[in-house]
Order: C-alpha cells, then sequence, then structure tokens
C-alpha cells in the first residue's frame, strides 16, 4: 500500500538526530513493548507481514507522530484483537475481562534464549528456476496495490540490473494478508541514482532493492 | 544532544499514556495466561547484555585479520557470522557488504525498521525515525554529513535498502596504523555506526 511507511525520497522531515551513547531503551515501556511484541509474536497466530502491515495501517497522521515503539504497541493491538487475545472491553478496564483464543505456544522465560537463537528464516525452495540471472536488466512494475508489498515507490517502474540472485523467500505481498506463503525467487536489483531520481541526482549514488521475482519483468 | 530522558520527561510515569498503554497490555495477556512477564525479562535482558554491536565488531576484525575468514563472510555471511556464535532473530539471512577505497556502502530500510539484530542489537532510534528512512535513498551524502562524515567527491556511494529478508552488515575500511593489532585491539575501533555506513572506523589516536 502506498502507507506512511513508504518514507525513500520523502522530503521535510529534517535532519538525522544521532544521538551520542544512545541507551539501548529510553524508557521502562519501551522494554516491555518489545518483550510484549516479541512474546505475542511466538503466539503462531500472525507472521512478520501481516504485523509489517498492521504497523503501516496506521493513519499516516498517526504514523508520523508516535516513535517506534509506539507504531509497535499500536499494532500490537489491532493484531491481538483482531485474532481474539484481546477485547476493547480488556482495553478498557486495563485487565482480563474477556476470554481469549488459545495461541499455538506461549512463550516460556526458559525457552527465550533458543527462541530468539533460532529466530525465523524466510527462506523456502522454489521450484521453478529463477527467471533472472546476474547483470540482467529488468524494470520494475508499475503497480500501486492497496494491500502489503514491499516494492516501494521510489523503486516502481525503474530500470536496474540483477546484483545478486538470492534465494526462495516467502512472497510477503500475500503473506501478510493470510493467502499463503507463496515462495518466489529474491534478487537485488541496482538502479543507477539518476534512473530513481532524475535531473539533479547525485552522480556518484547507486541504491539497490532487493526484490521478488514478480516485481520484475526484463527490460 | 537534544534527548536528555533521564531528566526532562517521565517516560516511567504512571501518567505517560504509552506507560499506561503497554502496562495495560501486559497485565491483561498476563492475566489471560497468554505471556510469561519473566519471558519478557529474558528478552530485555538479551538485548541490553548479550545481542549488540559488539558482536558485529568481533565480524569485522576477524574479517581485518584472517582473510580466509573474510572470503567466507564475502560468500556466506550468515555461516561465517553463526561461526563466532551469533545466530538468530533478524540474522537469518546476513550479507556483508565490503567498503573500498572506490566504493562506501549504506544501509537503510525505507519500509519499516529491518536490521541485522543478530550482530548490531536492536537499531538506534535514528534508524527507524522518518528523516534517515526518507533521505538516505535520495541524499546519501547530507545525512552523511549530519553524521560528521564527509566522503571525497569521487567516492561511490551503494545504498543498500532492506526491503526483503536479507540484512546487511557493512565491513569498514581496515585504519592505516593498526599493523600488528590483535582482533580485540581491532574490534574496539569498530563502531556501531561504522557497521551501518554511517561512519568510518575509527582511526587510533
Amino acid at each position: 500500500m502506498n502507507g506512511p511507511q513508504d518514507l525513500g525520497g520523502q522530503m521535510g522531515f529534517g535532519a538525522v538526530a544521532p544521538e551520542r551513547d544512545e541507551p539501548v531503551f529510553h524508557a521502562e515501556w519501551e522494554k516491555r513493548a518489545l518483550g510484549v511484541t516479541l512474546a505475542t509474536g511466538a503466539f503462531g497466530a500472525w507472521n512478520i507481514d501481516e504485523s509489517r502491515h498492521a504497523r503501516e495501517s496506521l493513519h499516516p497522521a498517526d504514523y508520523y507522530s508516535s516513535s517506534y515503539y509506539e507504531i509497535w504497541i499500536k499494532a500490537l493491538e489491532v493484531l491481538l484483537k483482531r485474532h481474539g487475545f484481546v477485547s476493547d472491553a480488556d482495553l478498557a478496564a486495563g485487565g482480563a475481562v474477556d476470554p481469549a483464543a488459545t495461541p499455538k505456544r506461549v512463550l516460556k522465560a526458559a525457552d527465550v534464549a533458543a527462541v530468539l537463537a533460532r529466530g525465523g528464516p524466510c527462506d523456502r525452495p522454489v521450484a521453478a528456476p529463477a527467471r533472472f540471472e546476474i547483470g540482467q536488466r529488468v524494470r520494475t512494475k508499475n503497480f500501486h496495490p492497496v494491500g502489503h508489498t514491499r516494492l516501494p515507490r521510489y523503486a516502481r517502474g525503474k530500470e536496474g540490473v540483477i546484483d545478486a540472485v538470492r534465494e526462495g523467500f516467502v512472497f510477503p505481498d500475500t503473506n501478510a494478508h493470510g493467502s499463503g506463503e507463496n515462495p518466489q525467487w529474491v534478487y537485488t536489483v541496482l538502479f543507477d541514482g539518476r534512473e530513481l531520481w532524475g535531473e539533479g541526482a547525485d552522480p556518484t549514488l547507486a541504491v539497490s532493492i532487493d526484490a521478488w521475482e514478480s516485481y520484475l519483468e526484463p527490460a | 544532544m537534544a534527548h536528555d530522558h533521564d531528566h526532562d520527561h517521565h517516560h516511567d510515569n504512571e501518567l505517560d499514556p504509552m506507560a499506561a498503554r503497554v502496562r495495560a497490555l501486559e497485565t491483561i495477556l498476563t492475566q489471560k495466561g497468554l505471556i510469561d512477564p519473566a519471558a519478557l525479562d529474558a528478552i530485555v535482558d538479551t538485548y541490553e547484555t548479550k545481542v549488540g554491536p559488539r558482536n558485529g565488531a568481533r565480524v569485522v576484525a576477524r574479517a581485518w585479520t584472517d582473510a580466509a575468514f573474510a572470503d567466507w563472510l564475502r560468500r556466506d555471511a550468515t555461516a561465517a557470522i553463526a561461526s563466532l556464535g551469533f545466530t538468530g532473530r533478524q540474522g537469518e539471512h546476513m550479507q556483508a557488504v565490503f567498503n573500498t577505497p572506490d566504493q562506501h556502502n549504506m544501509v537503510v530500510c525505507t519500509l519499516c525498521s529491518c536490521y541485522p539484530w543478530s550482530v548490531l542489537g536492536l537499531p538506534p532510534v535514528w534508524y527507524k525515525a522518518p528523516p534517515y528512512r526518507s533521505r538516505a535513498v535520495i541524499d546519501p551524502r547530507g545525512v552523511l554529513e549530519e553524521f560528521g562524515l564527509a566522503l571525497p567527491a569521487e567516492t561511490k556511494i551503494r545504498v543498500w535498502d532492506s526491503t526483503a529478508e536479507l540484512r546487511y552488515l557493512v565491513v569498514p575500511m581496515r585504519p592505516a596504523g593498526t599493523e600488528g593489532w590483535n582482533e580485540e585491539r581491532l574490534a574496539g575501533l569498530v563502531s556501531r555506526d561504522s557497521m551501518i555506513g554511517t561512519a568510518l572506523a575509527r582511526v587510533p589516536a
């Protein structure tokens, strides 16, 4: 979706503000926000693509005025309600009122180290051979789906070159919506800065994205 | 800097709306038996004390001192990094990109906050915020200047937008004057920002 998350090339947000000796967390609640997000992710009720889509579906005014942990928590409430773990009545009361759906698993403290060390690999075998090869010129599609996609607007309808053929990966555009993993080959596609930004672009700039095969056509 | 969180704000105060909101979620889910507060503590402890940019600095220092490891890192970063004990969440599919005298590499996630947790820990606030995400792909030199880094005009800049599940680690160039240094001493020159590409490795004093 052409949502607030699609930031590449937007203007007006001001200077980057690196913070000297930045702490890992800026408030106690951020620690709990991280913990709740990861622990509820372990339910197995939604995947990373659905959670990304919940975040980018916040109203743009809300998204841009929220810190990233705030975005996480606001989207997490949506996911928890959507999947029946938390109700509006629970949230209004600040405590459990309604019964909850049963998760596939509840993350216990003793399992945290192993679960984090394992992570969640998204590579999957793809039966078909890769359609593109290194060095081949390709053009990204120009599309504007209302659902989740990982092809940013600044790189749509642009010509680039296949810089690397990666592996098969879960396709986020369907996986975010419960329509299956449908793995596809992923490629690193390299664009000249002038192809992306036209007149006045930094002549020393090249930008790459990682693109699923269906985002690409031969150039 | 501009943010003096310990003194200017009261994020931990019960009146803070986000603190209250997160507390409510944790309470509801705990009362329903869906989360274990001790598991949350263990997650936080992992990223406060165990997984952070020191991991990545060890990878870089090894690559600087061991040509065979550097070659492995270039070909199969996930396996090479795992050999040092760094695996897991948001590091499942790693790529290492090496700076050269001709090309500087810089990593961004314009669409969200993708970041190589297993080697760098949790991303800094600026990495997840709109100014960096919007400008890194169109004006990387302007961004680098805000980090105090002015690259030579002829240096090529390659920006890697992490739009899929690959996670990128920049391997900065080894500074001159470090001949004969051991890995541990070299790792001390490798800042988090140098592995994102918004800084170079520190030059020995």
